[in-house]
């Protein structure tokens, strides 16, 4: 789950990392009031969405004088950005952070994720702040340094005092830059994070390190022990449909395509996108009904579907292990019953009661297309929807 | 022969008492499993009574904890159901409990505490399997885990994969082609886990009755590099390969936790490119796993040795 930076930057706060002060704006009115009660000559009025790249965008702009707030609030709030990360239909800016201007000196880079290859924590840090980290390691890989975290004992203030030296954060600021790095572990692991990107942190002309950006995501899988955390989420931020899917436990992700994939199982409804691919086709989404589907939960996949107004055809692909095959046959007939389907529909069923499902299908009176194979459904859904 | 289980492998299941874990101690049965017992704290001294599709019926004991229960039945084995919350718990149980396996079907456990699970294991001698996987089949043998056994057909050819459903495809497309399986193997979908690629390629190059081996893998991590250059260097046998998730959009959680393209990395093409690169024929779409690798088996002379069912 991502949060906002406003956000994410309260969170590291409570662990003692240091945040510039900061408030959040809903109108233009608060932020000149965030701005007043702040007080600083200079202040930074910053687009609040779950997307990096906002600066680029013109979602970030810095004010000399509450005219100037006024005036760039206005701009920003409801504005759609476009950045690398929104997709060409960018995201309406609803929320705005408004910040204390920085006397930076230099940006650097702390990188806080889990590492599969050695299923330990790591922490990364290069000099190369401020830029995207991808790039970095693309072109000048020796410039990013790790430090892999033993959970039992934690990030070592050696460990930490070993990348400030490395990226060369002055002598002066790597008692505080351990500090800072101490306390973005301890936010990490107690919260629970996948990510925790600090990019820039910064060192300021007073001698301070502090993280100018925050970037927290969090593993979904651990939230029920965060209800903290768990009330931060805007769904606003989200796509409706994939919330939808969510509150019956149905894994949906959108896509640009026109042919709607109902699979189970997440390796093989990723199987069934490319092989629509192969043939020629285009994906409408992801849809892992997973193990336990009832027909009230495959009606509602059909609806969630059916929402996206590119799908021109459905094809279902079912390996029914735990999933009976009459289940989803008798699910798909009572959607596309309910809900009067008469897009192109090919339903591809092996495994558990395979003839009873195929018998249901079949005795349905909807006009359904039946697959042998996964190849030969996906040509059929490709060639139905041309 | 086979890897991992057999027909002699004791087996207990930990949180037996749950309906779902009640489910597939009964599939492991019905398939002749040796499923001796399981545990639920404050149920021990219980039984639980599962009646098998050929009208019998068995009692299994029930105990408080993993410990009495390798005790009292000489379990090597153990299969976890438990809920994510406690999953981490159950396998620290089952490796204290000095299992030779665990096998944690569990999905949603978070990946912290796999990596706290993963460091407590170091240097214990358990070997786990998963968390978020269908589990491990010898056919004919032993079956431990979720997957539907009649689909599985005795026989030479190793399957390991990050995904459940894809190794039933895979299973499926030999099994109706007659070429059996030695020992099919889901590692699971989780980022941080007890075995990956290397661990089960490792053991199928050992076994004298496996030929030949699919893997099976998806976007997400580099795993898949680092067993190829393995296969390289190491394999004795033939291995085909297939890749999923060649569409997926990069940053996007393709259902499976590990299963993300970030920063660049994990991408479907990398892969397959790094195992063509090693000499691993890789099947184009997931329905021709089976057909690759009988191109492989005719061209290596294999394929009519690893037919085991005409």
């Amino acid at each position: 789950m991502n949060i906002h930076e406003y956000q994410g930057k309260e969170v590291l706060k409570q662990y003692g990392v240091a945040v510039p002060e900061g408030k959040v704006a809903f109108t233009v009115e608060d932020a000149v009031a965030a701005a007043q009660a702040l007080g600083t000559p200079v202040v930074v009025v910053k687009a609040q969405i779950h997307a990096g790249g906002r600066g680029k965008a013109g979602g970030v702009k810095v004010a000399k004088g509450l005219d100037e707030v006024r005036k760039y609030a206005g701009e920003i709030l409801g504005k759609t950005l476009v950045t690398h990360q929104t997709g060409p239909e960018g995201k309406e800016v609803k929320r705005l952070l408004i910040e204390q201007g920085c006397d930076i000196k230099k940006e650097y880079y702390i990188g806080v994720v889990v590492d599969r290859a050695t299923g330990r924590v790591v922490m990364m840090g290069s000099e190369e702040g401020g830029t995207e980290i991808e790039e970095v390691a693309e072109h000048s890989p020796e410039k990013i340094f790790k430090e892999i975290i033993d959970p039992v004992v934690g990030l070592q203030p050696f460990q930490a005092r070993r990348l400030a030296f490395n990226i060369n954060i002055p002598s002066e600021l790597v008692n505080k830059a351990v500090g800072f790095m101490t306390a973005l572990y301890a936010a990490f692991t107690d919260k629970d994070c996948s990510i925790a990107e600090i990019n820039p942190l910064v060192v300021t002309g007073d001698g301070n390190v502090m993280a100018l950006d925050a970037k927290l995501n969090f593993d979904s899988n651990a939230l029920y022990r965060h209800k903290d955390i768990l009330e931060l989420r805007d769904l606003d931020e989200e796509d409706q449909r994939e919330i939808q899917a969510s509150k019956f436990d149905l894994s949906y992700i959108a896509l640009d395509g026109n042919i709607g994939c109902m699979v189970n199982g997440a390796g093989l409804a990723m199987a069934t996108m490319d092989i629509i691919k192969y043939y020629g086709g285009n994906p409408a989404n992801f849809l892992d009904v997973g193990g336990g589907a009832t027909t009230e939960k495959v009606t509602e996949a059909f609806k969630i579907i059916l929402s996206d107004e590119n799908v021109k055809g459905i094809f279902v692909n079912i390996f029914g292990g735990i999933m009976r095959c009459d289940v989803i046959a008798d699910g798909v007939v009572e959607a596309a019953k309910q809900l009067g389907l008469t897009k192109p529909l090919v339903v591809r069923l092996e495994g558990t009661n395979v003839d009873l499902g195929k018998k249901i299908l079949n005795e349905s009176g909807l006009n359904i297309v039946a697959a042998d194979s996964m190849s030969d459904g996906a040509q059929k859904i490709v060639e139905l929807v041309k | 022969m086979s890897i991992l289980v057999d027909k002699n492998t004791k087996v207990i299941t930990q949180g037996i008492t749950g309906k779902t874990a009640l489910f597939h101690a009964k599939g492991a049965l019905d398939y002749g499993t040796l499923m001796v017992g399981g545990t639920s704290p404050g149920k021990g001294g219980t039984q639980v009574d599962i009646a098998l599709e050929n009208g019998s019926t068995v009692s299994l004991p029930v105990f408080n904890t993993v410990e009495q229960a390798v005790k009292a039945t000489g379990a090597t084995a153990s299969v976890i159901y438990v809920p994510p919350a406690f999953a981490a718990d159950a396998i620290i149980e089952a490796v204290d409990a000095g299992l030779d396996l665990a096998i944690c079907i569990t999905e949603g456990i978070p990946v912290l505490d796999m990596v706290r699970v993963s460091r407590y294991m170091e240097g214990k001698k358990t070997r786990l399997i998963g968390p978020n996987c269908p589990g491990v089949i010898t056919p004919d043998a032993c079956k431990i885990g979720i997957m539907p056994g009649y689909i599985h057909t005795k026989g030479h050819v190793g399957v390991v994969s990050r995904s459940g459903t894809l190794t039933y495809e895979a299973v499926h497309q030999l099994t109706t082609r007659g070429i059996g399986q030695s020992s099919a193997v889901g590692i699971g979908g989780d980022p941080v886990k007890g075995s990956e690629f290397i661990d089960i390629l490792k053991l199928f190059n050992e076994d004298p009755d496996t030929y030949a081996v699919i893997m099976i893998g998806e976007i997400g991590g580099t795993a898949e590099e680092e067993a190829a250059e393995w296969i390289k260097a190491n394999m004795k046998k033939p291995v085909v390969g297939f890749i999923g998730g060649a569409t997926a959009p990069p940053g996007k959680r393709m259902g499976h936790a590990g299963a993300i393209i970030s920063g660049g990395k994990g991408t479907a093409a990398e892969k397959i490119a790094t195992l063509e690169a090693c000499g691993i024929k890789v099947a184009p779409t997931p329905s021709e796993m089976g057909s690759t690798l009988v191109s492989v088996l005719e061209e290596q002379g294999l394929l009519e040795k690893c037919v085991t069912r005409k």
